[in-house]
């Protein structure tokens, strides 16, 4: 497993990066979600450790900051991979075929919803309708939106890491 | 100068290529109706002047703009920080004219905000962007420095002493914020939760401060209206309409997409001229006119003007104006099951019935579905249409889930009553 379980503290650029997000906002709060999605981004997930600093550095207790990660689905709080694949599933992408997608992706990568790779490459989470309905289905994989995506497409993406391949 | 469109909204949109840039955005005219209203013309008179064109908002509701913003409190009145918050949490199922809007135009989007902020006397501006739509945050940051660098925004702008920063904000996700006092919760670094009304955002807003909550749309609108006028706007439209509307449809037509038309347009000219009718193999069942959240409108009802009067009339709405088509390949029961898992999931827990009730609501449809349902489901789904409909929960999410359900439940028993009759589903 490439996951790490525990994250190192806070360093000073991060430090100071939390800090530029609470000036844009009247209250230290309001940068929350910004300070929680930069963080992740720089360590894929937020720990318990990492939400506590965070959470010091906004003037809020960790339960009211967890309260906060908790709900939004697109923070982390427990590990995923080095890229998440968010696979929509609402109406429009339902009716062009994600099931079959979801299905391909499970028997290529060997996950299910909510479950990692092996290798630690993919996490695979459920999203809603990604706004981009004339192009289903959709997914987004790390921080790229694939449209019309077919199971040559997934196969195209999924490929195994150069080193991996014998 | 440019001539006078008949589609303002998408007339930059060059698509698949990039946005104009501040220089292009001028070359075409843009900017001017900032430059020649700041420190020009009396703010309250572009009040009177939007509520003159009849613009209603965008984002589902069709509620008079300048009504809404007639009922923020003066400046003299309510001293201090004025917000105005664009809505740009488009993640209603089926919807994506913002997104088109965002990365097609961003300079649009920054004009409207201008002389809407200038309208409303507001000071501070936030573009709350969905989480996900990564390119639209990056063009809006671009467009945002660009303007910023050419005294459009900032302090003092053109010398007219109106001050005014724009700032984007991007979501962690959640459909719940596109509901405007939870967006304002979560803009504030809370739960996406709705707050109860009264008082109105427009009162008591953002940080208690009077605030519009306004959808990207229907602020891009604006800077049109300031320079051609409210008659200029009131005549775009079709079938005793007024102004335009960025529809789209997606499903199994030919060429699903976005199509900005005159509002009135029917329905039926929307899917069989822009949308090129149904693919090879696929006959039309019924559509969801405006989101999962709309009720269903069916095949023989096409000719309907897509107004919110004449959607109204056939027990649905226009809702967003992007339409979802259920064709006869797909199984009516499986579809709502669909959108009920959309809304099970994205209820923000706060008020019992929606919490609950959503959740009953799509194992029953999946249990139907998969051919386990019992007689007494249909009587058990009917009786949640009420117990979840309008004035039973804190906010419009259960009741537009329920318009699909109650609707689908009229349009299509048979369908059900087959699925438990036979236990399957005759799709598959």
């Amino acid at each position: 497993m490439s996951i790490v379980e525990r994250q190192p503290p806070l360093d000073a650029t991060e430090r100071a990066a939390i800090a530029e997000l609470i000036a844009h906002y009247p209250t230290a709060r309001a940068a929350a979600i910004d300070s929680l999605k930069y963080v992740q981004q720089r360590r894929r997930y937020v720990s318990d450790g990492t939400l506590h600093e965070v959470a010091h550095l906004l003037g809020m207790s960790a339960a009211e900051l967890d309260e906060v990660a908790t709900f939004y689905n697109l923070i982390y709080r427990k590990p995923v991979g080095e890229k998440v694949i968010l696979l929509c599933d609402s109406i429009s992408c339902w009716i062009t075929g994600r099931d079959q997608l979801a299905a391909h992706i499970h028997q290529r990568l060997g996950i299910r919803q909510g479950e990692t790779t092996a290798d630690g490459r993919f996490t695979l989470l459920p999203i809603v309708c990604l706004g981009d309905c004339d192009h289903a289905p959709v997914m987004m994989v790390g921080d790229t939106l694939h449209g019309n995506v077919d199971t040559a497409a997934l196969d195209a993406i999924f490929k195994p890491a150069e080193s991996d391949t014998p | 100068m440019s001539a006078i469109p008949r589609l303002p909204l998408t007339r930059n949109i060059r698509r698949g290529a990039a946005p104009f840039s501040r220089a292009e955005y001028e070359q075409a005219d843009g900017y001017l109706a900032v430059r020649d209203t700041l420190g020009k013309v009396e703010p309250a008179s572009l009040i009177t002047l939007i509520a003159a064109s009849g613009l209603g908002g965008c984002g589902g509701g069709g509620f008079p703009t300048g009504r809404k913003w007639q009922l923020m409190p003066g400046k003299d009145q309510r001293p201090g920080p004025r917000y105005l918050v664009i809505n740009a949490d488009e993640m209603e199922p089926g919807t994506f004219k913002d997104r088109l809007l965002l990365e097609g135009d961003p300079h649009q989007m920054i004009e409207g905000i201008i002389l809407s902020a200038y309208a409303l006397q507001a000071d501070h501006a936030y573009i709350f962007v969905r989480g996900e739509y990564l390119t639209a945050i990056e063009r809006l940051n671009h467009a945002i420095a660009e303007a910023e660098a050419a005294g459009l925004i900032g302090e003092n702008i053109l010398g007219s002493g109106f001050d005014l920063s724009v700032q984007v904000h991007g979501g962690a996700g959640r459909y719940i914020c596109g509901e405007e006092t939870a967006l304002l919760n979560s803009l504030e670094g809370r739960r996406a939760i709705p707050r109860s009304k009264p008082p109105f955002p427009q009162v008591n807003g953002l940080w208690g401060c009077p605030t519009i909550v306004n959808n990207v749309e229907t602020i891009c609108n604006v800077p049109h209206i300031v320079r051609y006028g409210a008659d200029w706007y009131r005549g775009l439209g079709v079938n005793g309409a007024l102004g335009t509307k960025i529809y789209g449809v997606s499903g199994r037509v030919r060429n699903p997409g976005t199509f900005e038309l005159p509002m009135g347009t029917p329905m039926r000219d929307m899917i069989e001229d822009h949308a090129g009718g149904m693919k090879e193999g696929y006959r039309l069942t019924a559509v969801l006119p405006g989101g999962a959240s709309t009720a269903f409108l069916m095949a023989e009802n096409l000719d309907v003007p897509m107004t919110f009067a004449d959607m109204a009339k056939h027990g649905t709405r226009l809702g967003t104006g992007t339409a979802i088509v259920l064709d006869d390949k797909t199984c009516p029961v499986g579809f709502i099951a669909n959108l009920q898992q959309f809304f099970a999931r994205e209820s923000c827990g706060w008020c019992a019935p929606c919490r609950d009730g959503l959740p009953w609501v799509e194992r029953t449809l999946k249990s139907i579905e998969a051919g386990e349902g019992r007689a007494t489901d249909l009587d058990l789904l009917l009786e949640m249409t009420g117990n979840l409909g309008p004035g039973r929960t804190f906010c419009a999410l259960a009741p537009g889930a329920m318009a699909s359900l109650q609707s689908g439940l009229q349009y299509f028993g048979p369908v059900f009553e087959q699925h438990i009759a036979t236990k399957a589903c005759p799709w598959t």
